[in-house]
């Protein structure tokens, strides 16, 4: 019994030493070459965007999945797989493609001018002879996203299957999904917009849990995108939650904002702008705390690992690997934390914005 | 002048984990008083409690996304 469970504890814990694997390959190989370890690019290099998608290794033997390339030109629209850079970040590869010249550099396609062979640089690392057309990519987060997208369906079309033909509870996976979906419904959508007129926003506030919740995890795994960690995403799923509630928003509320009633006078148009303010405010706060959350996360975690490879000692591992695991532990609390956080603020402000006022 | 930018955004993370440290604290202790008061209401203070900590954590996290504009300028 008690060998089994040693047993158990050992396999888990490799198990879970499993998302670091993808991180120190990476950086024992730029360790044993040329400079110095630089951290910072290393951090930028992990949480942010990039044009293929690459899970571990250097170089040509690296396990890369290309993606595509979308821009938008003066002449027209042009395309190629990201494969074409050959692993290019710095700008030296030019792509030829319909009589344009690219490249990529730092994971920014520029379209160098008409003639320019090459890429030329200021003394500040500016391109010179090119401009950056608009980029339409599939990069590695959309394809995280298309991911996210894609289990969602698979999830909830069968769920949703399941009800079409029974009416007792479903089983497995699909009884999970049902009681997250129950928890939604009477912990976040019932006690904040109230039961006359929650059920009009459960196919948002699901939406916007389950998404926030599925990336983030999905974020953990390695080698995997840091879509809720993009500040271009959170401030999507914040606009959301602010036209809700101008498209939502009653007499009473609107009346709130801008002739707030009950106060003298003189205090109105001071209330007003507060309140003006406030509105925009709270989409913009929810739309922070995601990304700081979990980019914070992911920075965390990758300067616990880099500790290692700036000391330049593998005693450090000793410590900090354990610590790394515990923030990824951690992460997996966040994870949930934040869909939820969002979600419930959410439904608070529209069903501040729904609420019906009786009597003043 | 570079690594006094770099000190001023440490110095500024430094600040705003000061300020949700307090912050946690507060909140920790007051759910500690309030389980020990009413155990059987324990399971909707921790939800409470979970939710204004993580509201007093994405405040120090706004520090800190500032601090690292500052780093990465």
């Amino acid at each position: 019994m008690t060998a089994q469970k040693s047993f158990k504890i050992i396999v888990t814990l490799l198990l879970t030493s499993i998302p670091f694997l993808s991180f120190s390959n990476e950086q024992a190989e730029e360790q044993e070459g040329k400079e110095k370890f630089n951290a910072t690019e290393m951090i930028m290099h992990h949480i942010g965007d990039a044009h293929s998608w690459h899970f571990f290794g250097e170089g040509e033997s690296a396990a890369v999945l290309p993606l595509p390339v979308i821009l938008y030109t003066d002449n027209g629209l042009v395309s190629f797989m990201s494969s074409e850079f050959h692993h290019d970040t710095e700008g030296h590869h030019v792509v030829e493609k319909d009589g344009m010249s690219f490249v990529n550099y730092h994971e920014n396609i520029y379209r160098l001018n008409p003639g320019a062979e090459e890429v030329e640089f200021d003394a500040e690392h500016q391109i010179l002879n090119g401009s950056e057309p608009l980029d339409f990519s599939i990069t590695k987060n959309v394809a995280a996203l298309f991911l996210t997208v894609i289990l969602m369906l698979v999830f909830f079309l069968s769920l949703s299957g399941h009800h079409k033909k029974n009416t007792h509870a479903p089983k497995g996976f699909n009884n999970l999904l049902e009681t997250l979906v129950l928890f939604v419904r009477d912990e976040i959508a019932l006690p904040n917009i109230g039961e006359k007129k929650y059920r009009k926003f459960m196919p948002f506030l699901l939406t916007v849990f389950f998404f926030i919740w599925i990336t983030n995890i999905l974020g953990l795994l390695p080698g995997a995108a840091n879509v809720t960690g993009n500040i271009a995403v959170t401030v999507s799923l914040g606009l959301f939650t602010l036209v809700l509630i101008l498209i939502n928003g009653n007499k009473a509320y609107w009346q709130h904002i801008f002739w707030m009633p009950g106060v003298p006078t003189f205090v109105k148009p001071i209330l007003a702008i507060v309140e003006i303010m406030g509105f925009f405010i709270k989409p913009i706060a929810l739309m922070i705390r995601l990304f700081a959350n979990i980019t914070a996360g992911h920075i965390v975690v990758l300067s616990l690992l880099g500790l290692i490879f700036i000391l330049e000692s593998t005693g450090v591992a000793g410590v900090s690997v354990p610590f790394a695991l515990f923030i990824t532990v951690l992460e997996l609390l966040v994870a949930f934390l934040q869909a939820f956080i969002f979600t419930m603020l959410s439904a608070l402000f529209i069903g501040m914005a729904v609420e019906e006022h009786e009597h003043h | 002048m570079e690594l006094l930018y770099v000190g001023l955004a440490a110095l500024g993370a430094g600040l705003a984990v000061l300020g949700a440290g307090v912050g946690v604290g507060k909140i920790g202790g007051s759910a500690m008083d309030a389980i020990a008061r009413q155990p059987e209401a324990s399971g909707k203070i921790q939800t409470a409690m979970i939710i204004a900590a993580a509201l007093v954590e994405g405040v120090a996290l706004f520090g800190v996304v500032a601090s690292l504009l500052g780093v990465l300028r």
